[in-house]
């Protein structure tokens, strides 16, 4: 186990090196000065001469690596350019959005997808399977920003449930950031629940054929017991590998759906970090989302090796 | 069946209002603006959402400018000028008091433009300080500003958000915790979010109706628009979604205004470069635009024509929408004339905003009508700059220049259009020493027609500014001469 660790933690420290590189160097080829933006079409050239020199953008690319680097070793993100802040709480203030609206996406696809599966998958070619597919099929073909604004309309222009946007902030109390998370976690949900549901589905059913379900049945478990303890078990493996692939997704990749509830999160910080060539944010944030994938996967790994006890003793063999 | 009902009931939802609180007078106010400042120092950076939190209402210059772009007294009570122009003597208010309790006077004067024009500054308007010669102060409440040769615009120049006067105590914080004089104080900012400011019981002036005021940052056009339908905002002085106008228009919950704004958007043309160096082929480009169309179609009919590059609404406005007709005819026989009659291939670079991105489009079919086909290039704002901007590579552009009274901008060397002028950089060499406002209007109208007549670029529009807010809310800016949510004077009627 200690020797597995071990290689994990290579393996990431490999991977955000990797990253830090190629995030540096493909922002140092991007044209476009981070002081030119910031000082805009009048800006003389002695005040850009004076601001790059604040932000140390006239020093040699390899010390700004260097020095970079060396900062994140010890801890130290940074300031970032154009919001003059540390970049540590820019990215702690925008996690305290996306990762509960990521992980709430995430369980609410898991609770809607999973049994939707499986009962497709027990019921196949009838009635609640069609049921089930065609949800899936509109889940994938609704695009999700066009579902959140029907969302919106549904329930902040016409009845006035919620608010139609914005985050108000953890310290307004859970009730009022569960109201502003509520429709965006929807609207992220829908196109990832559609997609494992389709995938719990195929892979429940690969399991059904499997002998062992016929012996377990042959042993007296009623079906339904039979299926869900031993034919989802042996199928969460594809589904947890999808799960894990859509928080990466999630953590990040929910720009549009930010900008539709106007949410301050990581998506639309990297987007406007882009932007505005706040070099440093978008270096912080893209090697942060590099070491969130890596750790994401390692913990998807060890989930099946409790899933699965076959692996546990693979693993023990190694 | 739940999938089929919802966009009905979405569609409902535009019909059947929600009715909106009623009650006591309400003295707080929920704004909503589509760019979120990248800090709110306005004496660091050119960003215009700077200015479009804090200016007037958390920092005030010497001056001020007003709803209708004139110049007010601000922290400056009254003016002289003396010595043919030269000599500006600001007498300053008394009782004045930052919002951390620091005192104002003179000294704070003298340290705000010491520093702007220090060489390590970063202010992004620079510029606007580079006449001045000497400050020097009289006593705790009298500044004189000596310049080195008189400039007209000194008093408006010293309204802008970047002339606002800061504090030593405070300056250094001010891109995150802004301290200025005015009627309101910063309180938070929620970055990626919104603003706070409350009113500044201690202020020297008549003091503000509102107790509170946020403004909350909506990028998304579509959701400014759900967010006002819901009531989450009061009011969007800018309102990003020009679509959606006649909806609000027939809605009484609202006031709708459509005002101007200092943006001449315009096709800029690369004067330097083949076959562009060539008036005629720019004359035809001219002859080939056609505004209304791209008015129509870019902007939902909202923007008036300009025929220069000077805004409609100032009282030195001279229109010239007809010095160069919609007329296809003339443009090809002008391209033919120039030896191009067959047409020529160009390329046009667009910047992100949508007066851009859909005027690219209507522009490049009006063009392909005389044969000029045009290769569209969508392009980021850092990218602009660098590439059109300060790198001049690019043929033709569309961008809105939204300083106030910058025709001046034709007179520099070396700036992207690649102009040059001999007669031009001559009628802007005696604006600088113009005071009378009758000469000063005489020249400028002299140099609209200049660039006008030699078909700089093609001049387009003023770009609009469409504001929705609640009826009940008075006191917001129709118009924008400059970018800024003056809340100083909004109230709720009852």
């Amino acid at each position: 186990m200690a020797i597995v660790l071990a290689k994990r933690l290579a393996a990431l420290l490999v991977t955000l090196l990797v990253a830090s590189l190629a995030v540096f160097i493909v922002m140092e080829v991007l044209p476009g000065d981070p002081a030119a933006v910031m000082l805009g079409v009048n800006a003389r050239e002695d005040t850009l001469a004076a601001l790059r020199s604040q932000l140390g953008l006239d020093q040699p690319a390899w010390v700004r690596y260097g020095r970079w680097v060396t900062g994140l070793l010890t801890g130290d993100l940074g300031r970032s350019y154009t919001y003059d802040v540390p970049v540590a709480t820019l990215i702690a203030d925008r996690l305290s959005i996306s990762l509960p609206l990521a992980l709430g996406g995430m369980a609410l696809s898991a609770v809607i997808a999973v049994p939707l599966g499986v009962i497709a998958a027990a019921r196949r070619n009838r009635a609640a399977d069609l049921g089930v597919s065609i949800f899936a099929q509109l889940g994938l073909a609704v695009p999700n920003f066009w579902f959140a604004i029907l969302l919106v309309l549904l329930f902040s222009v016409m009845l006035g449930w919620l608010p139609a946007g914005g985050f108000a902030g953890w310290e307004a109390g859970p009730v009022a950031a569960v109201r502003s998370l509520l429709m965006p976690v929807l609207a992220l949900a829908l196109p990832q629940a559609a997609i494992l549901t389709r995938v719990t589905r195929s892979s429940v059913l690969e399991v059904l054929g499997e002998d062992y379900l016929r012996t377990a049945r042959a042993k007296g478990l009623s079906r339904r017991a039979a299926l869900w303890r031993h034919a989802l078990a042996n199928a969460l493996i594809p589904v947890v590998t999808i799960m894990g692939m859509q928080f990466s997704f999630l953590l990040a990749g929910t720009v549009i759906i930010e900008n539709v509830f106007y949410l301050p999160g990581l998506g639309r910080l990297l987007f406007q970090a882009i932007a505005q060539r706040d070099l440093i944010v978008v270096r912080d944030v893209v090697v942060l989302l590099a070491g969130a994938v890596v750790l994401v996967n390692f913990l998807v790994d060890m989930l099946y090796v409790f899933l699965d006890p076959r692996l546990r003793r693979e693993s023990a063999n190694v | 069946m739940r999938k089929c009902l919802l966009p009905v009931l979405a569609v409902l939802g535009f019909v059947i209002a929600v009715p909106s609180e009623s009650g006591a007078q309400r003295k707080d106010l929920v704004m909503g603006a589509v760019l979120e400042p990248p800090h709110l120092d306005p004496t660091a950076g050119a960003a215009a959402a700077i200015d479009e939190v804090v200016y007037a209402n958390v920092f005030e210059g010497l001056t001020r400018i007003d709803r209708n772009g004139a110049v007010k007294p601000a922290l400056a009570e009254s003016w002289e000028v003396v010595e043919d122009g030269l000599v500006y003597r600001f007498q300053l208010q008394k009782g004045v008091v930052f919002h951390d309790g620091t005192k104002f006077d003179s000294a704070d004067v003298m340290f705000t433009f010491k520093r702007a024009m220090a060489s390590d500054s970063v202010n992004a308007q620079k510029g606007l300080f580079e006449p001045i010669e000497r400050v020097s102060v009289d006593g705790p409440h009298a500044v004189e500003i000596r310049l080195k040769r008189p400039s007209g615009g000194f008093t408006f120049d010293s309204g802008w958000g970047d002339a606002v006067i800061v504090a030593p105590e405070s300056a250094q914080e001010n891109k995150s915790n802004p301290v200025g004089t005015g009627p309101f104080r910063f309180q938070r900012w929620v970055q990626g979010d919104r603003v706070e400011i409350e009113r500044f019981e201690d202020y020297w002036g008549e003091k503000a109706f509102l107790e509170r005021a946020t403004i909350k940052f909506i990028p998304d056009p579509a959701a400014a628009a759900a967010a006002v339908l819901a009531g989450d905002i009061d009011a969007f002085a800018n309102f990003p979604a020009p679509e959606t106008m006649v909806q609000f228009e027939a809605d009484p919950r609202f006031s709708v205004t459509i005002g101007s704004t200092e943006g001449e958007t315009i096709l800029a043309i690369n004067n330097a470069k083949e076959p562009f160096s060539d008036l005629r082929v720019r004359q035809a480009i001219a002859h080939a635009l056609d505004r209304l169309e791209v008015i129509e179609g870019a902007m939902f009919g909202y923007g008036t024509p300009i025929g220069s590059h000077f805004a409609p609404h100032h009282p030195a406005y001279v229109d010239l929408t007809g010095r160069y007709p919609h007329d296809l005819e003339k443009a090809r026989a002008l391209l033919a004339d120039a030896g191009l009659g067959s047409g020529f291939q160009a390329t046009l670079k667009l910047p992100p905003p949508s007066y851009a991105r859909r005027g690219g489009e209507i522009i490049a079919a009006q063009l392909a009508e005389i044969g000029i086909e045009l290769e569209l290039i969508p392009i980021e704002w850092a990218q602009w700059l660098e590439q059109v901007f300060r790198g001049k590579d690019y043929d033709m552009t569309i961008v809105s220049h939204t300083e106030p009274m910058d025709i001046g901008i034709y007179a520099r060397d070396d700036y992207y259009f690649s102009y040059d002028s001999a007669k031009f950089d001559a009628v802007m060499q005696s604006l600088t020493g113009a005071v009378d406002d009758k000469e000063r209007y005489r020249l400028l109208g002299e140099a609209q027609r200049i660039i006008a007549d030699d078909a700089v670029n093609g001049f387009l529009f003023q770009l609009a500014k469409h504001g929705v807010w609640n009826a009940k809310v008075q006191g917001l800016w129709e118009s924008s001469p400059v970018q800024a949510n003056d809340l100083t004077e909004v109230r709720w009627m009852p």
